[in-house]
């Protein structure tokens, strides 16, 4: 990367960069989903379990 | 990786009643029990390197197991989810690593699929950028989840994948380079710098690639 070029450059490379970290948060977001399903809370309350009973 | 036997060294007073003792330490609780708000971000992360939602559920699995039997070596004050996200990420390079089970060839699902041209507003539209997300290997992934979407510095994803912040800016520079060659966009360039999509979804590679 050159110096040289970066008032030329930086603006649409930082918006450019801007963009895809807009768009990857959004890939990650979609693929949250609050609800935790029961096979998870079941391994914690058994992994709970065993550590009372230790 | 050592996750298998506990740190002597570290061990908890297991006894010692949780409270009254300090006040202000009400918060300082058992940080296991802060695993459950945790698990919708492991399974966005653990779907972002599988990109199978079968296969991120049992890796979700395995790091939950993982992370149970050695919150012993989790240092109070640092961050959970970096931690968690650690376990996650090295339970499925290394299972990767054994069973050698590279994803088969994305790019023969959508190397022939045409990109749609950017939205004018500048925006790239979701699911031309998912397939491009698709398309990059494990690795380019991982990093720019880490660092693009959920904001940790070069120095904290570098950490949590186990090599030099260098290299893990390099890898995220290349990561979205390659990104931007799969949507036929020029590094450097504006998304919208052009007003005919087509041309420029041709053209686009013929952007500068900076080294």
């Amino acid at each position: 990367m050159s110096d040289r070029h970066i008032m030329t450059e930086e603006k649409p490379k930082a918006k450019l960069r801007r963009d895809i970290d807009e768009n990857l948060k959004r890939v990650f977001d979609d693929a949250i989903e609050e609800e935790i399903p029961d096979r998870f809370k079941q391994l914690l309350a058994q992994l709970k379990a065993k550590e009372a009973g230790k | 990786m050592t996750y298998i036997d506990p740190s002597p060294l570290h061990e908890r007073c297991e006894n010692e009643p949780a409270t009254g003792a300090n006040p202000e330490a009400g918060t300082i609780a058992d940080p296991r029990d802060e695993l459950p708000d945790h698990i919708p971000a492991l399974r966005a992360f653990a779907i972002s390197l599988t990109r199978n939602g079968t296969e991120a559920d049992d890796l979700v699995q395995e790091t939950i197991m993982k992370a149970w039997s050695n919150f012993d070596k989790f240092k109070p004050g640092t961050e959970l989810r970096a931690w968690l996200f650690t376990i996650l990420r090295n339970t499925f390079f290394s299972s990767k690593r054994k069973t050698k089970r590279e994803v088969s060839d994305p790019e023969g699902v959508h190397a022939g699929s045409l990109f749609e041209k950017p939205h004018h507003d500048g925006r790239l539209a979701m699911n031309e950028f998912s397939r491009a997300f698709d398309q990059l290997s494990a690795e380019h992934r991982e990093v720019l989840i880490l660092v693009g979407a959920n904001g940790y510095s070069y120095q904290e994803a570098a950490d949590m994948m186990g090599v030099a912040a260098g290299t893990a800016k390099s890898r995220a520079s290349r990561a979205r380079a390659r990104l931007c060659e799969i949507l036929g966009l020029g590094e450097g360039e504006g998304i919208v710098a052009e007003q005919s999509g087509a041309t420029m979804a041709v053209l686009g590679l013929s952007g500068r690639q900076s080294g």
